[in-house]
């Protein structure tokens, strides 16, 4: 790991006009920037540390909304009682993601800004071509190693897949990030790679992760996580989906529903196709599956990762039979 | 030029200043400077849990910390968890009947990591121990002796705490 000087940011202003230097990188929890330092990925001449900045890790729910400081630890966030109750999904998709240690260490804040496992983009020594790291390099993942790369919202310049599970379920909820001067959905603050895979995200320069909010609603409130992997425990999904229902006062024909995939996508992905395809009909196991095929329009497979394409409906399907009774 | 930086960490109940460059994990400072190997470097790379030690009580990976980050916390790695006298933790001791480590590099992690575990109250059944442990490999394999050494620390611990409530 390169050396580089450290700040610690004793206020946000602090830190937003710290990190405007150039070389300088915002250091939270440290569980993905300290790891590609030493991977070589990450080089930051200046790490403004914010862990210290005290006042941004609230977590608190009323009943319009969930609002949750950035330094919020994903375990705190994850064992909230009111987080829990309201928003299964979001609890489930915090704890089942990493382990208990990084748990406790990663923010909120820095749980969104997680950069993909790429293999090819981790390992700059091996794979010197990669456009997320070298704008115009090349992509050394297509027609490499791709089981685990994106199916959905991918482009000739990169298929690596977005990790994260908690941004999918926000992504399904309408939450939105507040970065300082202004607020963005969370679905819009992520962007599909196009021909410019190393933008990732809206934020800008001077602006910094205050925290999030989450709308209550009733499909929220009903809601699960389902991460489907290669081991039962500390993995990334190879599919999952944040979904959510609301029942018209019959029990049984869905008034809203909320469907969103992670492990598939280079971004959190939305499956608004699904929802509509469902929203006045009577939850049944045909109308899931016939629903939740449509997730996959567009899917494009490069090679060892085509089973996604089969998995993810199925993970879909799996989550709301669950949520509505008949799982 | 090396740039150093002061630190002064609180590391088992006592505190230490050492000059560091600040890429320094907390994990190296423990090693390379305060000669506290206890705690083991495995992946280095936030994988393996080898490194566990607990900020504030609670347990994170000393590899991806920095020893500067961790300045006005309370650290406590392996050596800190025995009483004064000498007298093993609980899980120490359900480790060493349970057999619960071959070649025991990644003990003190598992320790750590349990410990923490326990007093979370995630080690209420084999189960949630697999899950909430899962951050602590193990090449060796010794996971089943692991979990039988943390599920018998946890009754341990609760009944101690049920006959503290009791008197």
């Amino acid at each position: 790991m390169r050396d580089f000087s450290y700040t610690r940011a004793s206020s946000t202003e602090d830190a937003r006009k710290a990190a405007l230097e150039a070389g300088a990188m915002i250091l939270a929890g440290g569980t993905t920037l300290l790891d590609l330092a030493k991977c070589g990925v990450a080089e930051p001449d200046q790490l403004i540390d914010i862990s210290h900045i005290r006042g941004l890790d609230g977590i608190a729910v009323d009943d319009r909304a969930a609002t949750i400081g950035a330094l919020a630890k994903m375990s705190a966030v994850a064992d909230h009682p009111e987080i829990l109750s309201a928003f299964p999904a979001v609890s489930q998709s915090l704890s089942l993601a990493a382990s208990q240690q990084l748990r406790n260490m990663a923010t909120i804040g820095g749980n969104l800004l997680q950069r993909t496992r790429c293999p090819y983009f981790r390992d700059p020594s091996t794979f010197p071509a990669c456009n997320k790291r070298e704008p115009g390099s090349g992509c050394s993942a297509i027609g490499g190693v791709t089981r685990n790369h994106a199916v959905l919202g991918t482009s000739e310049y990169c298929i690596a897949t977005y990790p994260g599970d908690l941004a999918v379920a926000l992504v399904a909820f309408d939450a939105e990030v507040n970065l300082g001067t202004r607020t963005v959905s969370v679905e819009d603050f992520f962007l599909a790679p196009g021909d410019t895979p190393e933008k990732e995200t809206v934020i800008a320069p001077g602006e910094m992760i205050m925290g999030i909010s989450i709308p209550v609603s009733p499909a929220a409130r009903h809601s699960t996580y389902l991460k489907v992997r290669d081991r039962q425990s500390y993995e990334f999904a190879a599919a999952s989906a944040a979904v959510g229902l609301e029942f018209e006062t019959d029990g049984k024909t869905v008034r809203g529903v909320r469907v969103a995939l992670g492990g598939v996508a280079t971004r959190p992905w939305r499956a608004r196709a699904v929802e509509q395809a469902l929203v006045g009909k009577v939850l049944t196991e045909e109308a899931i599956a016939s629903a939740a095929a449509l997730a996959m329009e567009g899917a494009v497979a490069h090679g060892a990762n085509r089973y996604k394409i089969e998995l993810a409906p199925r993970v879909i399907a799996r989550a709301l039979q669950t949520v509505g009774g008949l799982a | 030029m090396t740039r150093t930086i002061h630190v002064t960490l609180d590391i088992n109940g006592e505190m230490h200043s050492l000059d560091v460059e600040p890429r320094v994990t907390l994990l190296d400072a423990l090693r390379d400077h305060l000669e506290l190997t206890g705690t083991k470097k495995g992946c280095d790379q936030g994988q393996c849990g080898a490194c566990t030690c607990h900020v504030d009580g609670q347990r994170v990976l000393s590899c991806l910390t920095l020893a500067a980050q961790v300045e006005g916390r309370q650290v406590t790695t392996i050596e800190g968890i025995a009483d004064d006298d000498g007298t093993l933790h609980a899980v120490q001791r359900a480790f060493l009947e349970h057999d619960a480590f071959q070649c025991g590099y990644c003990t003190p992690g598992q320790i750590m990591s349990a410990v923490a575990c326990i007093r979370e109250g995630h080690a209420g059944s084999d189960a949630e121990i697999r899950e909430y442990m899962s951050g602590n490999l193990c090449r060796c394999g010794a996971y089943n002796s692991i979990v039988a050494a943390v599920r018998e620390a946890a009754e341990l611990t609760a009944g101690v705490r049920q006959k503290a409530e009791a008197a």
